[in-house]
């Protein structure tokens, strides 16, 4: 029985290893997200890339092509908020590096520096289809430290990259405070000290715009400052997770006195806010549909998803970070439940294919099937969303990296 | 709403009387698990028993009767669970590691939300048990989860007038700490096996004094209820995820002969045959992704149908909060997609933990003569897009997805985390129309 595993771990490794194929991808209905779903689609992939997406009877497949066929075809999934790679499946203190205790505001920790991209839960989601995430440094302190976009394949860090700095991860509430009486120890402290931290970015902003003597010497390096500077430039979007509707409506307000681009995290009383929500104008990345409710997370819903849906309120959904069990969630299986509590299917799709790329800021190469963008693919037997369906490949840059019934 | 306490005292009063009208669902796709599903099938109920199921003209309905339109409906066996920790339960403190004198009845919330939660998620009937943080942290209860205002309400009484319930216990993991907690595994199986012989002691000291209150020892309220285990009249629930663990659980049952229960499993699929060869049945979690603690890593979604080829009798359960009551029925649907038979799928989730907890004459069927305890579902209970749309226990309806509270409960959203206020005990708590 071990053996048989240690095998398929083997296969899928050595899979991983091959060039990229040009890929002739069949399916009964393809969705592209960029347009009416397909039936009796194709999608062609040269060379890693999408090269053409149409109805089989006006697709010629060029010899040498592969071909794959399943029942649905869509984009590869895209999780638009995860910790998979710094969480590791074990749960043992050496490897969950989402975390950093020392200070409450550490946004220089990179992401690149802290992934693992051997780690078995990446191969997990990977097998559902997931071939995209945004992931990184977790809630749990005021500023975390940063976030990357990784494909769900890659022997280093480096390699698994796509945007080695996409955001700086804070978190507001309960979540943000800091540990055994260290500041912030309350929600005026959160964001008093996130202030001052913006009015020092500000500072050394206007300093280095203007400087006093053309021959002052430059500013000593001061990584955490350069952090917030990126952010004050609108070059890195800060994801603030908030549960609590004050904390949501917090996070606005600092965003407007500082006018940062926003990212809403997780929101599970979104519901009780929408029209704030909606007027400010960020988007949101939603939390789990199977979050656990509870404390600062009582009030969420299964039905918070389509409530930012009929509101027009741009969001993506995520898998989260988990403390205990599930170590991760499945982005394909919280869409699902957001589908079977009041989104449309095509809704349901978006939040993790091309609403999750757009909204991450890799809406131009990921999310959808259309020419020009990677080859990034997932496979089904039926109905994605169905608990009884499986995903039969993902495909990644042209590269069949699962394959099976999962 | 109605806090008029006339109005309530009616409507306690009517829970008592059960409904005497009979009920008949009609034209819905009914699955029995006791026999094959019927795609166009009547189920009569009355004085909170089921009267008859069958298909449509197979069946007399009693004139009478009210009937309800059930066409496109699926109506199923109400759901038992046979692990979860829904309304509070408290059990042992952190005093010593095996506190079977502890009792779970002493510590429920009937009012929490988790509970009205698990009706919502279909759930009639709930072994209710204490953490894992102990060898044995004291005495589970099985219970109905009848719209009750204390925990007398909700209890499932045996012939001898006894609470049914069973018996925590844990292995792995979680139970080790400083002493006089375990450090190691083969710390824990000796301090649970040197238990069990006192009460093998003890128990034939009573027997030794036939009834003579001379001889009968000082009355030791942790060696009664190991007794009760050693008699096979309370059934161990034990935690146990990795292989070994599973296999040392198997061991003291054989050593001792006592009823076990094997729950979690995370490592089942790699001694599935070791199971069936004990006959020992399991309560299956199925968990999103593998890990979350060192024994959990090599958890497999494969474990049921691992399970169903060696032929073990198994069931699902929440480990409610771990997994959501309001989504149970998605477990058995993941384990299909990981192998398992549909029909074997929805027997675990409801005969198969009904047999589980020795409650398979009262319930886990729908068959003529059982408490009146179904769900009745807007599709097929394997299908994500399915929805409960009414929980009935005993023949009294629990849960009714067209009211706004219960629907409240059921998605989440402002106010559904609070404990169900008593006074807000609605109009369809009762079952029936109450007459102010």
């Amino acid at each position: 029985m071990k053996r048989a595993v240690v095998l398929m771990a083997l296969s899928t490794a050595a899979a991983l290893t091959l060039a990229a194929q040009n890929l002739a991808i069949k399916g009964e209905t393809v969705y592209t997200m960029a347009g009416a779903p397909l039936r009796d689609g194709v999608v062609l992939i040269h060379d890693g890339k999408i090269e053409r997406v149409g109805v089989a009877s006006q697709v010629k497949i060029p010899s040498g092509y592969q071909t794959l066929t399943a029942t649905i075809v869509t984009p590869g999934l895209v999780d638009a908020h995860s910790t998979v790679g710094l969480t590791g499946y074990e749960n043992a203190p050496t490897s969950q590096d989402q975390l950093e205790r020392g200070a409450a505001i550490q946004p220089e920790l990179r992401a690149l520096d802290a992934y693992d991209p051997q780690e078995r839960l990446i191969e997990w989601v990977r097998q559902f289809g997931v071939t995209t995430m945004n992931t990184g440094h977790g809630p749990g302190a005021l500023v975390s430290g940063q976030t990357m976009i990784v494909k769900t394949v890659g022997h280093t860090a480096d390699e698994a990259a796509i945007v080695p700095m996409a955001m700086i991860a804070a978190s507001l509430g309960e979540d943000g405070r800091g540990e055994q009486g260290k500041s912030p120890g309350t929600r005026g402290k959160e964001i008093a000290m996130l202030r001052t931290e913006f009015i020092k970015a500000q500072e050394a902003l206007n300093k280095s715009a203007k400087p006093e003597k053309p021959e002052a010497k430059t500013p000593d390096r001061d990584l955490k400052t350069e952090a917030f500077i990126r952010v004050l430039k609108g070059e890195t979007p800060l994801l603030v997770t908030a549960e609590r509707a004050r904390d949501v409506i917090s996070a606005i307000r600092l965003a407007k006195e500082f006018n940062f681009k926003l990212i809403i995290d997780s929101c599970s009383e979104c519901g009780m806010i929408i029209s704030e929500v909606k007027a400010s104008g960020y988007p949101v990345i939603l939390h789990a549909s199977m979050k656990r409710a509870g404390g600062e997370t009582e009030n969420i819903s299964f039905e918070d998803a389509a409530k930012l849906a009929a509101a027009g309120i741009p969001f993506a959904l995520q898998s989260g970070y988990e403390g205990y069990v599930p170590k991760t969630r499945v982005i394909l299986w919280e869409a699902a439940i957001a589908a079977a509590n009041g989104l449309t299917f095509d809704q349901a799709l978006a939040s993790i294919t091309i609403s999750a790329a757009k909204l991450i800021g890799v809406g131009d190469r990921l999310g959808s099937l259309e020419a020009g963008k990677d080859g990034d693919v997932a496979l089904y037997d039926g109905d994605p969303f169905e608990y009884t369906t499986h995903c039969v490949g993902t495909v990644i840059n042209g590269k069949v990296v699962s394959s099976g019934k999962f | 709403m109605n806090r008029n306490p006339l109005f309530l005292a009616a409507l306690f009063a009517s829970i008592a009387f059960a409904q005497s009208t009979p009920i008949a669902y009609t034209g819905a796709h009914i699955i029995p698990i006791s026999g094959a599903e019927i795609a166009d099938g009547v189920i009569v109920i009355q004085n909170g028993k089921i009267l008859a199921v069958g298909a449509t003209g197979a069946v007399s309905i009693p004139s009478g009767a009210q009937l309800v339109d059930a066409k496109s409906k699926v109506i199923m066996p109400g759901i038992v669970d046979s692990h979860s920790h829904i309304g509070e339960p408290e059990g042992g403190d952190a005093s010593s590691p095996i506190q079977p004198d502890v009792r779970v009845l002493d510590s429920i919330n009937v009012h929490a939300a988790q509970i009205e939660k698990a009706r919502a998620g279909g759930v009639t009937t709930a072994n209710v048990m204490p953490g894992s943080g102990h060898l044995s942290s004291g005495q589970t209860l099985y219970l109905k989860l009848r719209k009750g205002n204390t925990i007398e309400d909700l209890l499932i009484k045996l012939p001898d007038g006894s609470n049914a319930g069973g018996l925590k216990m844990a292995n792995g993991t979680n139970p080790r700490r400083a002493p006089p907690f375990p450090g190691t595994r083969g710390k824990a199986a000796a301090l649970v096996r040197a238990d069990l012989i006192k009460a093998q002691e003890y128990k034939a000291k009573v027997a030794a004094a036939k009834g003579d209150a001379s001889k009968l020892p000082p009355r030791d309220l942790r060696m009664e209820a190991l007794v009760e285990v050693l008699d096979g009249k309370r059934t161990v629930h034990f935690h146990t995820h990795r292989h070994d663990d599973i296999m040392t659980v198997i061991r003291l049952s054989q050593e001792f002969h006592f009823k076990v229960v094997l729950h979690h499993v995370s490592d089942g699929w790699m001694v599935a045959d070791e199971i069936a060869k004990a006959k020992t049945p399991v309560s299956v979690i199925m968990i999103d992704s593998p890990g979350g603690k060192e024994e959990a890593k090599d958890l497999s979604l494969t474990t049921p149908a691992r399970l169903e080829a060696a032929g073990v009798l198994f069931g699902f359960h929440t480990d409610d909060g771990i997994t959501d009551s309001r989504l149970f029925l998605r477990s058995a649907a993941i384990a299909v997609r990981a192998g398992l038979s549909r029909s074997t799928a929805l027997y675990a989730m409801t005969m198969a933990n009904a047999r589980i907890l020795d409650l398979d004459a009262r319930v886990g069927t729908l068959e003529a003569g059982k408490d009146a305890d179904f769900i009745v579902l807007s599709g097929d209970p394997l299908s994500v897009y399915s929805h409960v749309l009414e929980t009935w226990i005993e023949g009294q309806k629990v849960f009714d997805r067209g009211d706004p509270h219960d629907r409240l409960e059921q998605v989440g959203g402002p106010g559904a985390s609070h404990d169900q206020n008593p006074f807000w005990t609605d109009d369809d708590g009762g079952g029936e129309e109450v007459q102010q």
